[in-house]
């Protein structure tokens, strides 16, 4: 409606003029504002003059337009060109052996064990210490890693092709829960589990894969699975019986030992979170399809290294934007208190990257109690985060919301703008490696790597009418 | 002979409950005998084959099928628009009272797309990410910060205008839209006098000699001073013009500015020809009035809109009986009106000290002199003080944003002025109101004579009033 035939006001500031509205009997809407984060006026000042509103159109467009499938399982170093023996890829931003944290290193030690390029812990760790080995992070490689998130050559990976974009993205197979490599355990049960996980999981699924009519579709299976419950990220329970479910009919067909097939079926079924890994491969192809738009605020990456907390911005190229990573405030399992955890560690908030985990709270009423308690905080939870996105996603819905899309695509200006930070889900590693998660909670991403990609954003905007 | 369609959407999921309430609404549209939003389960599959439709081989449960069946092309389009519209709705959560305000007006915004104006008075250095937010979700914007750089001003002006959005700033003091003041503003009658201002209390002033004249607004629409300088090129006030030219309440046209760059008084004067309705442009102070449309004073443009809707702008104006000469201090809360009265003082040959208190620099980090008077009334007490000062001339500004009650500290702060200069100091007020005013134009006025003020109407007639009591030219 034009505003010569009556107007319908949103108010931003000072509340005199809001009231005075409100006493012509005007129809006004408070905005709830507050001041940016702090030393952020001069850089939303010069994006306010950026064409950062178009950028992320494209940005978020090619989110929803991504349709990641499933297309198969190989070996990580056929698949990334220079991962060598001796490279490892780990979780979050880059970093050294001397910072980092428990868990990585043990995760570190462990595949080095795997990889045959030590002969005992102390062995690997000296050699890492001197500098024999060379540390990548997997969202440089294309790839996703939960926890310590660390990739060595032999490891089989899911393999997840976004056609529209015309990208690929990997991630590992889920060890299960309690002593894994992810958790930074490296004793024999850990590396016989995953020499078992290559030599027979993984071709197991690989030919039960083989057997489906079209490559499994993943979107369509997060899409359900978020309406049974699951925000993929804490909770994968729905998308793991899903996908269970889906492989049935051709894992009872394969050629395969049945000792083996049994063996891989069990596995499946008694771990709750093993969709996650191909769930995160699907959002880290969905995210890498909106990296790269010149001018871009939407955020498409953050990950953990146990250490530092990272961010990257469709706009702002591989650069990448940290802050200490943060303590998780959660619910710990017995005999575990806050005083074990280790800092904030892992790629999996490439769930919340795309909408997921914490931001689809909403959707998950049976793990509520990680974010405070109520479904209605869940609720509140999720519509807080729709202050901070550009968009709401076309495919995935929350039931609780009237199926409202969830929210898609967080704009790093309107993070600083309003000082929401993204809701993160997360699993807690215990500090020491080995010893595997002893909680869940939610956890605050740092407000200063937002701000610092933001004001590199600002620097290389330039104006546009 | 019927026709069929069949619509593939790849790996589209939507529940069964969603899917079969779409698949209800398009088969209760006219001249549909089936319709189905299905997935490509096996059984939707044959229950489609077996109704004769013809189905890709290459589908997967994952995919959505949107089937129709009905008399002809322009019934499947229907059908298939209901499907569309029911599948894409993003419903909003019920019982919205729970859910927290909005915290930018972005946000604001999506959730309620009747919204259609943005107030942004947050402080001025994170004003301009506010009106490129507002512009971006579709709001016309009313800017009251100050502070957003000239810079900004040029390219969020020029996305508004290419969007067909109003941008009433930044540093808009004032506007009236479709009856609703915003800002800064007098309860004035509707009518048939559409305002487009660069100056916020030039427009109050025409607004409330219009009103006391029997003549209504329309709208008077706020653009902000910079408008019609020649970086901006008068934008706002184009696009404002433009809306008024197609407002059918609109009969009469008025714009007031400081004297623009000539080439937007061009561009100005081509806009009032082509909307082809009577025009007043007042070019406030301006040596040279080429056009018959043009007036160079507030007082002039308001005698002359009125002229032309049938009015006469006529109020009582005191008379100085004592003069009390020496010079003449100015102190105002409004910029124009400390500028029109200005104008007529210094030309008048008297030492003419005029201060707007309602400057950028006196109100960076405290509030306009029109909410909080406090820092101006001091100065009336001080420059009492000053034996040299014969005369002081002051306005007060009435309406809604304004003090509720800004005569009683000023006729207090007047009344002890007076006292101790026992008879050789003269005060006079404008006073910029209408009857209408939440405030109380007459009581406003009372307590002012009663504290020994001269009260005026208008701030050339508060000029000329300092003129007579400083002895004359």
């Amino acid at each position: 409606m034009s505003i010569l035939d009556g107007v319908q006001v949103a108010s931003a500031g000072v509340e005199l003029f809001a009231s005075e509205l409100e006493s012509q009997e005007a129809a006004v809407t408070r905005v709830d504002w507050r001041p940016p984060a702090p030393g952020s006026e001069s850089c939303l000042a010069r994006l306010a003059v950026a064409g950062t509103a178009a950028a992320n159109d494209r940005a978020v467009a090619r989110m929803q337009e991504a349709h990641p499938r499933l297309t198969g399982i190989g070996v990580a170093g056929d698949l990334i060109a220079d991962l060598e023996p001796g490279t490892f890829l780990h979780a979050g931003p880059p970093i050294e052996w001397s910072d980092m944290a428990g868990p990585l290193r043990g995760a570190i030690i462990g595949a080095a064990l795997l990889e045959n390029l030590a002969t005992d812990p102390d062995d690997a760790t000296k050699k890492a210490a001197a500098g024999a080995f060379h540390f990548v992070p997997c969202h440089e490689r294309g790839t996703v890693g939960p926890m310590a998130g660390v990739v060595s050559p032999s490891m089989p990976v899911w393999i997840v092709d976004n056609e529209p974009g015309g990208n690929r993205a990997l991630c590992t197979l889920n060890e299960g829960l309690g002593k894994v490599l992810r958790y930074g355990a490296y004793d024999s049960e850990v590396i016989d589990r995953l020499r078992w996980m290559s030599a027979v999981l993984a071709p197991v699924l690989t030919s039960a894969l083989q057997l489906l009519d079209a490559p499994l579709d993943l979107r369509a299976m997060i899409a359900h699975s978020l309406q049974m419950g699951d925000e993929l990220h804490n909770r994968n329970r729905a998308a793991t019986s899903l996908l269970l479910r889906t492989l049935m009919p051709a894992l009872l067909t394969i050629d395969h030992p049945r000792s083996d097939v049994v063996d891989a079926v069990e596995f499946i079924s008694s771990n709750d979170h093993f969709f996650l890994n191909p769930g995160m491969a699907s959002a880290k192809a969905t995210a890498d399809a909106a990296a790269g738009v010149e001018g871009s605020s939407v955020v498409v990456c953050m990950a953990r290294n146990g250490t530092d907390f990272g961010v990257r911005l469709s706009g702002t190229g591989d650069r990448w934007f940290t802050g200490p990573a943060g303590i998780v405030d959660g619910l710990y399992l017995p005999g575990f208190g806050p005083e074990d955890a280790n800092p904030d560690i892992g790629d999996s908030t490439i769930t919340e990257t795309c909408g997921l985990g914490g931001m689809a709270m909403a959707a998950a009423p049976a793990i509520v109690r990680f974010v405070g308690g109520t479904p209605s905080d869940a609720l509140a939870t999720t519509d807080r985060m729709y202050e901070i996105t550009w968009a709401e996603s076309d495919h995935y819905q929350v039931p609780a919301l009237d199926f409202r899309g969830t929210p898609l695509g967080i704009d790093c200006r309107e993070v600083v703008h309003t000082g929401i930070l993204p809701a993160v889900n997360t699993g807690i590693a215990h500090k020491d490696p080995g010893i595997g998660q002893v909680g869940a909670g939610l956890v605050e991403p740092p407000m200063e790597a937002f701000t610092e990609a933001l004001d590199a954003l600002a620097d290389s905007s330039t104006q546009t009418p | 002979m019927s026709s069929r369609r069949i619509v593939v959407e790849r790996g589209t999921y939507h529940d069964s409950v969603t899917l079969m309430l779409a698949s209800r609404d398009a088969e209760e549209t006219e001249g549909i005998v089936f319709a189905a939003a299905a997935s490509a389960t096996p059984v939707n599959l044959e229950l489609l084959t077996g109704r004769g439709f013809e189905l890709p081989a290459d589908l997967v449960p994952d995919d959505l099928l949107i089937a129709i069946e009905g008399v002809n092309d322009a019934a499947l389009d229907r059908a298939a628009a209901a499907i569309e519209a029911l599948l894409s709705a993003r419903p909003r959560p019920a019982g919205d009272t729970a859910q927290a305000a909005p915290r930018s007006l972005r946000s604001a915004a999506g959730r309620d797309p009747d919204l259609n104006l943005a107030f942004v008075s947050v402080p001025g250095r994170y004003a301009a990410y506010e009106v490129a937010g507002a512009l971006e979700a579709g709001l016309n914007v009313f800017c009251f910060s100050d502070g957003v750089s000239l810079e900004a001003e040029v390219v969020l002006k020029r996305r508004a205008a290419a969007a067909g959005l109003l941008l009433m700033g930044p540093d808009c003091g004032t506007a009236i839209v479709s009856g609703v003041g915003l800002g800064f503003a007098n309860v004035v009658r509707r009518g048939p006098v559409g305002i487009v201002g660069a100056s916020g209390t030039g427009t109050q002033e025409i607004c409330c000699l219009l009103d006391a004249a029997g003549v209504g607004i329309s709208h008077a629409i706020g653009v902000g001073g910079r408008d019609l300088s020649g970086p901006v090129g008068g934008l706002m006030t184009l696009a404002g013009i433009q809306l008024l030219a197609d407002d059918p309440a609109t009969e009469i046209i008025c714009v007031v500015s400081k004297p623009p760059d000539p080439s937007v008084t061009e561009r100005v004067l081509s806009a009032l020809t082509a909307a082809a309705k009577p025009a007043v442009v007042a070019l406030l102070g301006a040596d040279d009035l080429g056009d018959e449309r043009m007036v160079a004073t507030l007082e002039a443009a308001a005698a002359k809109a009125a002229e032309l809707a049938g009015g006469l702008v006529a109020f009582h104006e005191p008379t100085v009986e004592v003069p009390t000469p020496g010079a003449v201090a100015g102190l105002f809360a409004g910029g124009t009106l400390c500028a029109e009265a200005g104008a007529i003082v210094a030309a008048s040959g008297f030492d003419a000290r005029f201060v707007d208190f309602g400057d950028d620099e006196m109100t960076a980090g405290r509030a306009h002199p029109m909410i909080d008077p406090s820092l101006r009334n001091d100065a009336v007490a001080r420059a009492a003080l000053a034996r040299e000062i014969g005369v002081i001339v002051l306005d007060v500004v009435l309406g809604h944003g304004a003090h509720p009650d800004p005569a009683s500290e000023l006729a207090r702060v007047i009344r002890d002025a007076l006292e101790q200069r026992d008879g050789d100091l003269t005060i006079i007020v404008t006073v910029c109101g209408t009857a209408g005013d939440p405030q109380g134009l007459s009581s406003q006025i009372h307590a002012l004579e009663a504290a020994g003020a001269l009260v005026t109407r208008s701030a050339a007639s508060a000029g000329r009033l300092a003129v007579d009591a400083g002895g004359g030219g």
